[in-house]
């Protein structure tokens, strides 16, 4: 860090806890202008806490906070927005049905001395900054129709070119492949140039490594580290974060892994022909009883909507599901539940009642299992306690809004849905997405488990490591299509991607 | 993404009482509206605390009170059902019009024996309630404007059945219920509470009640956790149906008459109702619990102005303002919780 430079942000004991729950405690934390500043800790660290209260969102706190040595206090996300704070949140926040020019000047849209909107000016110049992104869309699109990787590559280039003196980016690379990595870096470098702060949140510590110029680490709520990059590795990081050994627990997987013999078990589900509109063409497959069925593809190859179809989500346009030898079509998901098929979608907020205690959201996939008309509230509280327990949530408290857990212990409450009466089929999507390195394994250990017990299990990930980590068998999904499965072979991260 | 994994159960059960009063804003503040209104009432007119009066209010509400029942389950879902007063007015002429009517009763109607006529007007509504439902599943209608269409349709089937007459006579136990009384507490009193209770047995300690509750908290995730969301948000389009039926059926009764647009102030007492008993408009909070203090909000109010000497005119206003007071409050108490559950 260069000396005697006068920090663009500056944060001194900063202490903030949610109900009695210290989420942070005395942390100091600069920020330099032109700077990349890495931010690494496991779920619940407290550094999306941290990134709150600089963004605004969370607004009692105590400790100091300066911008350009001035000390100020924000009411509200729109003071930091005036302060030039930009964020871009961990879940996607877009306005689907706008124009892809709408959502780049959302909030701000050129008018004219009227006041009325000046559409192709918004067009041309939304054209022009995504170019700048290399990204190329019709700009007067409508956003919901793009994948869900450009989605987020265009919500970030909106932050980034708002003007905006500091960035903050909470998980920007975790719908994003390889490719379109690359492009974001590129421009936060060239951004970087141009005397922009940028915070950088993410649980790939190889992308942290090699975009930031600085890396602070965060553990139960307190910094524990600070360090320039280039003076740091992958490993010394993780011991950061975690406190132990951390090598042994993130496998690189870029050595080859041999991937076991097909299992001859008893096929749960055949996918037959599956075609939808643009999304899904000709695609079939087997599922197979205690066997871990790997889909990898990057993101928007078809895998969302393929899940969606196995549980009665979606319609097909063609094809057929066979479940146990009997053809299907689900009407609606409680048919597709009925018929032992699970879900576990890629977006936690989708399928958890954050304002409902921990209980109700365990028990509400099986309520029909243990009532028939009354509820058996003290029933679904021991079935409850006893997932809390296995699954390690914490904290054990299943009365506890699900509001107050952190998002790995939310992850494995979405899984505990499904485990008081194991479904035949599983369908897990992103099961690890978002998740530290110690929650991660939680989840392969339960998947595992399950498939002891002679569950299918069909993972679908965008993340190499998280198909590896998980399956005996691969298929790999490029644009709606299967185009290679591995089986009793060699496999690693390198492979897939060639192969995607 | 708070750091729980750091929280001893001790901490989160020592949470402070703040968080927990904010947490409860909803029921508590519509409660205190109501200690508010009935000592200042007590206070302003000397005929106001009585137990006759009480009585009044109990009865006044009644009607309001069966049909806000069915509304509840609507409203818990985070959907709306305009079409309850014509319900309720379309269902209670139906009843006067499969009844045999006084000679100078210019209606061709179907006199009909009372039981049968109770069951077809029972089915009329109900089947009214399945047409809101089709519309809102089925084809996607979103329900504010599937039951916009469907205020107008029962108020045209109202028009056809009388043609601009007054029907007097309903069945007898209809008469009973809705005017008679027992022990010297009225039918319809009787009634309400019956139904009153019952919703909130079903709301509280049945499975669909746990179902309304998600659906409302978040229907995506209702969803995703195998539910038919479908099937729970086409019956609760039913349930409000038949109780506004019901409250239809003995509201014509009480007053005596069936004939159009009888019902008309309805719709907005009932929605009132709900809503200022602290039920949340986008769902997943609240509950019968809430209506009762909402009805009982709303029946101080309207009796309470009657006691003390005010332009009956301003009382409109009065009444628009406290509603709007409501809604503030509603929406205020929603934002505090979902800081809290944060």
């Amino acid at each position: 860090m260069p000396e005697g430079q006068q920090p663009i942000l500056e944060l001194q004991g900063i202490t903030k806890s949610f109900g009695g729950v210290e989420a942070l405690r005395g942390v100091d934390f600069a920020l330099l202008p032109g700077e990349i500043h890495g931010l690494v800790g496991e779920n619940g660290a407290g550094k999306s806490t941290l990134m709150k209260i600089i963004a605004g969102v969370h607004t009692e706190f105590s400790g100091r906070f300066l911008i350009d040595g001035h000390e100020t206090h924000f009411r509200s996300a729109r003071d930091a927005h005036a302060a030039g704070i930009a964020m871009v949140h961990q879940e996607l926040s877009v306005a689907p049905d706008l124009t892809v020019a709408e959502n780049v000047f959302l909030g701000n849209q050129p008018t004219n001395a009227l006041g009325l909107v000046q559409w192709r000016r918004m067009a041309r110049e939304a054209g022009e900054q995504l170019a700048r992104f290399g990204i190329n869309v019709d700009p007067m699109s409508r956003l919901g129709d793009l994948p869900i990787g450009l989605q987020q590559l265009i919500e970030i280039a909106r932050v980034l070119f708002s003007g905006a003196r500091i960035v903050i980016l909470d998980e920007p690379t975790s719908a994003l492949s390889p490719p379109e990595v690359e492009r974001l870096f590129t421009t936060l470098r060239r951004l970087r140039e141009e005397g922009t702060a940028i915070v950088f949140i993410s649980h790939f510590i190889e992308d942290i490594l090699r975009v930031s110029d600085t890396v602070t680490v965060f553990r139960n709520g307190r910094k524990v580290a600070e360090t320039a990059s280039a003076a740091t590795t992958k490993g010394a990081l993780i011991e950061a974060m975690i406190g132990r050994g951390g090598e042994a627990l993130e496998h690189s997987y870029t050595d080859d892994l041999m991937l076991p013999k097909p299992s001859d078990s008893s096929v749960v589900l055949k996918v037959d022909q599956l075609s939808l509109a643009r999304s899904l063409k000709d695609v079939s497959f087997e599922a197979r009883a205690g066997e871990v069925l790997g889909i990898y593809g990057f993101m928007g190859c078809g895998q969302q909507e393929l899940s969606r179809i196995l549980f009665g989500k979606l319609k097909p346009d063609t094809g057929t599901l066979i479940v146990e030898g009997a053809s299907k079509t689900f009407a609606s998901t409680a048919a597709a539940r009925r018929a032992g098929i699970a879900l576990v979608p890629e977006s936690r907020r989708a399928m958890l009642f954050h304002q409902e205690p921990v209980y109700k959201n365990i028990s509400i996939s099986i309520l029909d299992r243990i009532s028939s008309l009354l509820l058996k509230p003290a029933q679904e509280r021991d079935i409850a306690q006893r997932q809390v327990e296995q699954l390690q949530i914490r904290p054990p408290v299943v009365g506890l809004d699900l509001g107050m857990l952190s998002g790995g212990n939310q992850q494995k409450v979405a899984l505990a849905k499904w485990l008081t009466y194991p479904p035949k089929l599983l369908v897990l999507c992103e099961p690890t997405r978002g998740m530290d390195v110690g929650a991660k394994n939680d989840v392969i250990n339960i998947v595992r488990d399950l498939r002891a017990r002679g569950l299918a299990i069909i993972v679908l990930s965008t993340e190499p490591e998280t198909v590896l980590s998980l399956a005996d068998r691969i298929l790999v999904l490029k644009r709606g299509a299967l185009v290679r499965e591995f089986k009793n072979e060699p496999v690693s991260k390198d492979r897939l991607l060639e192969a995607a | 993404m708070a750091s729980s994994e750091t929280a001893p159960a001790a901490s989160q059960r020592a949470r402070g009482v703040a968080t927990f009063l904010r947490s409860q804003m909803r029921n508590i503040a519509p409660f205190l509206t109501l200690i508010f209104l009935s000592a200042f009432f007590a206070v302003a007119s000397p005929s106001f605390a009585t137990i006759d009066n009480l009585g009044n209010i109990l009865t006044q509400v009644s009607v309001t009170g069966i049909i806000a029942v069915g509304l509840t389950f609507v409203i818990l879902c985070a959907e709306i059902d305009l079409s309850i007063a014509g319900i309720a007015n379309v269902t209670g002429i139906a009843v006067a019009y499969f009844t045999l009517q006084e000679s100078y009763v210019n209606i061709a109607n179907i006199p009909l024996p009372g039981a049968i006529a109770i069951i077809l007007s029972l089915l009329l509504c109900a089947a009214l309630g399945l047409v809101n439902a089709l519309g809102l599943t089925v084809i996607g209608i979103p329900s504010f404007i599937m039951t916009l269409a469907m205020m107008q349709i029962a108020a045209g089937i109202s028009a056809l059945l009388v043609r601009g007459q007054i029907a007097y006579k309903v069945p007898s136990l209809i008469t009973t219920l809705g005017s008679g009384s027992i022990g010297g507490i009225p039918w319809i009193v009787i009634v309400a509470a019956i139904m009153l209770l019952a919703g909130h047995l079903v709301l509280t300690y049945t499975r669909f009640g746990r179902y309304v509750y998600m659906v409302g908290g978040n229907r995506e995730a209702a969803e995703y956790s195998g539910l038919n969301v479908k099937l729970i948000l086409g019956s609760v389009m039913i349930i409000s149906a038949v109780c506004s039926g019901i409250g239809g059926m003995l509201g014509v009764a009480h007053f005596g008459s069936a004939q159009q647009n009888e019902f008309d102030t309805y719709l907005l007492d009932s929605i009132a109702a709900v809503v200022v008993g602290g039920t949340s408009l986008f769902g997943g909070r609240g509950g019968i619990g809430n209506t009762i203090v909402g009805l009982f909000v709303l029946g101080v109010l309207n009796n309470g102005l009657d006691h003390v000497n005010i332009d009956s005119f301003l009382k409109i206003l009065i009444r628009g303002l406290i509603l709007l007071a409501a809604l503030i409050i509603n929406v205020y108490a929603q934002r505090l919780r979902e800081k809290t559950a944060e």
